[in-house]
């Protein structure tokens, strides 16, 4: 751990003492489970969603060894319709979205200047919750008993009547579970953005990325009520016999659909837009200027969130519904592509203007570029009715959802897995190893997914375990499934380099990139409290701007340093003038524990052990009690003193 | 990655034995193919200003000096903003038209087809007409058919890329949809929407036959099926009637009236057994009526307990109904 004990100014040894005191944690295994430190959680949804990643990653190479020729053996067909179900629906909720939370949690509040997320309780929480969800919906599959209807998991074929076995009240009950995770992150992450920004980061200079997280936690809290309510519904179905879905009782199938894409469009930016934003933070540190048309790209990024909930219906075009109503809904959909042509032309522009440092965060930004614009040139043909209606459901989907995806998001994390490690670890990166997983990557993704498209045209629909050879679509499929082998070796040199660099790295000094963003000021690794003096911000480039580091060594003053206890600084919502200071929760047990609870009741809900879970109700009751019973607050926190 | 993608593109028009989307023998089918090569050379274009600006920047500007601030809005603003709006509503006018095209349909009284979505296989009947088959849809070339589809249990897809675009089949509900072939020819189709363990092995074919042979395909619907010639052939009849298979199955004029699998009074025809998942031929007729589980697990049709001497019988019997 590298620290930085230099004394100037406003700070002197004392205070860096008094806040060492406060906020360190002791190496215990109590530490561990207790820990409310944002990088620290941070972290973990990092090497979770890896986790998960990996366990996803590989199903889908079991998958592509299936498919690689036709007619083949490796699979029995229960076994692949497992398999590619618990691969998309671990992508979407177990990688895609915790692992770009996880760099929300470590990066929002180094960012804004702050010294911990606004509800740091709520965070472990959602740790816990998102780790208990996962586990719930992988220790499902060597039970055999993994959800297997796709993750979009369409009315009927999730009913009782047609797909007996637990797999579906896995996916319901996993789902509903996670998605406290998810919600309770999304609202921490809005009122951290709000109000603990540091003093002087108004609206106007908040970095984009931090824009992008805010836009999507919005996103997630509209969202995600819709699947809860299909999640809900299709467990009552199932387990309770009602007929929300049951057009035999006199549900509507369709209704499933429609709420399911309410959620699952917008959840396509919830994926992509944190992506988007990790591209506007890596560019200015290496074409060595700020990122062109700042404002435009904050337009950009809300009118995304606010378009992305009236498109859904591009993912029923071929249900046959009213051709008026999909002429409006193909009208939306293609607009939506606007705001991200801004963007990738606002990016195209900052390249042009800067100077090009080709590190490998820029290197991956660079695929980034070339790959999302692919998916996006698709993207605007599946808006267009008739084309949707001939290739939907079939492998040009596939294509494109996969451009879309590692394009908008899994390059965008690799480049800040490679650009924030010095950050999040202390240590640099071995730069030639990270080429080699860079351009394994992008070859390995292009061969993958290019022939889908074509597969897809020449008539292979998607989700079927095998197929039969001489229909045009046995060469495609060996193709892609030798891309999906060069996509597993670079992930794995990924991995490599990271445990490289945290065993053997170089220590890391505390600017690398020379950034433009707060999170570059702090220690690397930060210390406990990120800052030894709150920052105040001047312009939208404060680790470029003097005045930003005089504030926080000659210029340093008490209301910013608060060492008298475990503080941080409220600010207003839109200019951030300084409010008052705010006492931080110490560590806990109980978000494990009310974690805990929620567990056991969800398992005991799938295995219909009812009296468990009426005591897991009381023990999560219980919980919430003792930890939102009001606490004696310092009067001048709660802004009774001056 | 252009040229290898136009030589995968050729390599596959000419293969003939591809469902190809790009190789459409329909009036629907080739109004999408039209409109996909549109977006196809428009894409390449705008990917080529895109890498354009790229390889600018990679070649021209690499360095680590800090730069000025320039702020360029009316760039980002014009090819970010402003050229994509115009090709989008350029396009999407012409989809807007395709999607009319699409949805006008046949003329007043067409021809009806019934097709039935099953898990997994596809029940056709015509409209008037008392006679089913299943996987194999007959039409009149030329002609624009309309197809009324409905499900037996849960959502499948009617997709024939060579034909017309999908239309989902809808629980508890009805949709339709039309077929139209300009030559003559077979064309395979298959379900698009994820329907469960079978989801692979649900194909089917659309003939599209000149009036007259149509004609002569309609009448047969509604005659009773070949008569046994052969003695192996009435002793199959016999096995066929008065054992299991009769409890599911249809071949009329027969004793034999199931109606949970598909009607075979014309299955020594079909193109295929099990939808798709093996050709029709007398080896794989027999292996599918002894165990169809190890052909096409988790389809309905429990292994037969047939008596090995009478299984060469039943296959005789099978193949001769046309």
């Amino acid at each position: 751990m590298s620290t930085t004990t230099s004394t100037a100014g406003g700070i002197d040894r004392d205070d860096l003492a008094r806040l060492a005191e406060h906020w360190d944690e002791p190496r215990s295994l109590r530490a561990w489970f207790t820990t409310v430190d944002h990088k620290k959680i941070g972290r973990r949804y990092l090497v979770t969603a890896g986790f998960f990643f990996a366990l996803a990653g590989l199903s889908a190479l079991v998958m592509r060894t299936q498919l690689a020729r036709p007619e083949a053996g490796v699979l029995s067909p229960d076994e692949y319709n497992q398999l590619f179900t618990m691969h998309g629906t671990a992508m979407i909720f177990l990688f895609a979205t915790p692992m770009l939370f996880g760099f929300g949690n470590f990066l929002v509040p180094l960012m804004i200047g702050s010294r911990d997320m606004a509800f740091p309780r709520l965070n472990a929480f959602g740790y816990w919750v998102f780790l208990f969800a996962g586990l719930f919906m992988w220790a499902s599959l060597p039970f055999g008993a993994a959800p297997n209807n796709g993750w979009f998991a369409y009315a009927p074929l999730n009913q009782e009547q047609h797909n007996p076995g637990l797999h579906m009240d896995v996916y319901a009950l996993g789902l509903l579970f996670l998605g406290i995770s998810t919600t309770s992150g999304a609202i921490n992450f809005i009122v951290t953005a709000l109000k603990l920004r540091a003093p002087g980061m108004s609206l106007n200079r908040v970095p984009l990325f931090v824009w992008a997280i805010v836009a999507t936690a919005f996103m997630v809290v509209f969202a995600l009520p819709a699947l809860n309510a299909d999640n809900a519904m299709l467990f009552l179905d199932r387990r309770f016999g009602t007929h929300f879905f049951d057009p035999g009782g006199g549900g509507n199938v369709l209704l499933w659909q429609h709420l399911f894409w309410i959620f699952g469009h917008p959840d396509v930016y919830i994926i992509v837009m944190p992506g988007l934003g990790i591209v506007s933070a890596v560019l200015p540190a290496f074409t060595r200027r700020g990122v062109v048309g700042y404002p435009l790209i904050v337009l950009a990024i809300v009118a995304i969130s606010i378009v992305s909930f009236g498109v859904w219906v591009h993912h029923m075009f071929a249900t046959g519904l009213p051709q008026l109503s999909y002429s409006f809904f193909s009208a939306a959909s293609t607009i939506i592509t606007i705001p991200s042509g801004i963007q990738i032309f606002a990016w195209l522009a900052t390249m042009l203007l800067g100077r090009l440092v080709l590190r490998t965060p820029l290197l991956f930004v660079i695929g980034f570029i070339v790959t999302f614009v692919l998916g996006g040139f698709t993207g605007a043909m599946f808006a267009l009715t008739p084309f949707d209606q001939q290739v939907t459901d079939s492998y040009f989907v596939v294509a494109h959802f996969h451009y879309v995806l590692l394009g908008g998001a899994l390059f965008p994390i690799l480049a800040g897995i490679y650009y924030w490690l010095p950050k999040i670890t202390g240590r640099m990166y071995h730069e030639g190893l990270a080429r080699w997983a860079f351009w394994l990557f992008f070859i390995g993704m292009h061969v993958t997914f290019f022939p889908m498209h074509l597969i897809g045209l020449f008539g292979m629909p998607r989700r079927v375990y095998t197929y039969r050879g001489g229909l045009g679509w046995d060469v495609g499929n060996l193709i892609s499934t030798i891309g999906a082998y060069l996509l597993a070796v670079s992930l794995l040199l990924t991995l490599i380099g990271v445990v490289h660099a945290v065993r053997r790295g170089r220590p890391a000094p505390a600017d690398p990139w020379e950034g433009d963003t707060l999170e570059w000021s702090a220690a690397s690794p930060p210390e406990p409290y990120n800052f030894p003096v709150i920052p105040r911000v001047h312009s939208l480039h404060p680790t470029w701007d003097e005045r930003t580091a005089e504030s926080t060594t000659t210029g340093a003053t008490e209301d910013r340093i608060l060492s008298e206890g475990r503080r941080t600084l409220f600010t207003s919502e839109l200019d951030a003038r300084s409010e008052r200071a705010a006492e931080m929760p110490e560590p806990s047990f109980k978000p494990l524990v009310l974690a805990g609870a929620l567990l056991v009741f969800f398992i005991s809900m799938l295995l219909a052990w009812y009296p468990i879970a009426i005591a897991a109700v009381v023990t999560v009751a219980a919980t919430l009690a003792a930890w939102l019973w009001p606490v004696r607050r310092p009067d001048e926190e709660l802004g009774v003193a001056s | 990655m252009l040229p290898l993608l136009c030589g995968l593109l050729l390599l596959a028009s000419c293969s003939g034995g591809s469902p190809s989307a790009l190789n459409p023998a329909g009036t629907g089918a080739a109004r999408v193919n039209g409109l996909w090569w549109l977006l196809f050379w428009t894409s390449v274009a705008v990917f080529a200003e895109v890498m354009a600006l790229l390889a600018w920047a990679l070649v021209f500007r690499r360095g680590a000096a800090r730069v000025r601030h320039g702020q360029p809005l009316r760039f980002v603003v014009i090819l970010g903003a402003g050229l994509p709006f115009v090709i989008l509503v350029a396009v999407y006018g012409v989809a807007l038209r395709d999607l009319a095209a699409l949805g006008a349909g046949p003329g007043r009284d067409p021809l009806t087809v019934e097709v039935i979505g099953h898990q997994w296989w596809w029940e056709v009947r015509y409209a008037g007409r008392s006679g089913a088959t299943a996987n194999e849809i007959h039409i009149p070339v030329g002609e624009r058919v309309k197809v009324r589809l409905r499900t037996d249990d849960v959502l499948h897809s009617f997709w024939v890329p060579q034909l017309m675009p999908k239309t989902d089949l809808i629980s508890g509900e009805t949709r339709e949809t039309w077929l139209e072939a300009r030559q003559a020819g077979s064309y395979r189709g298959q379900c698009a929407e994820y329907c469960g363990t079978q989801h692979a092995h649900m194909a089917f074919l659309v003939v599209a036959q000149p009036r007259a042979d149509f004609d002569a395909f309609l009448t047969r619907l509604d005659a009773p099926a070949r008569a046994p010639q052969t003695d192996a052939e009435r002793r199959g009849q016999q096995a066929f009637v008065q054992g299991t298979c009769a409890a599911c199955h249809t071949v009329r004029g027969t004793g034999a009236q199931g109606r949970v699998g598909p009607d075979l009074s014309n299955v020594g025809s079909r193109w295929s057994i099990g939808a798709g998942a093996v050709p029709n031929d007398a080896g794989h007729l027999g292996g599918w009526i002894a165990n169809s589980q190890s052909v096409k697990p988790g389809n309905a049709m429990p292994p037969q307990p047939v008596d090995a001497a009478r299984l060469p019988d039943l296959i005789a019997y099978l193949r001769s109904l046309e």
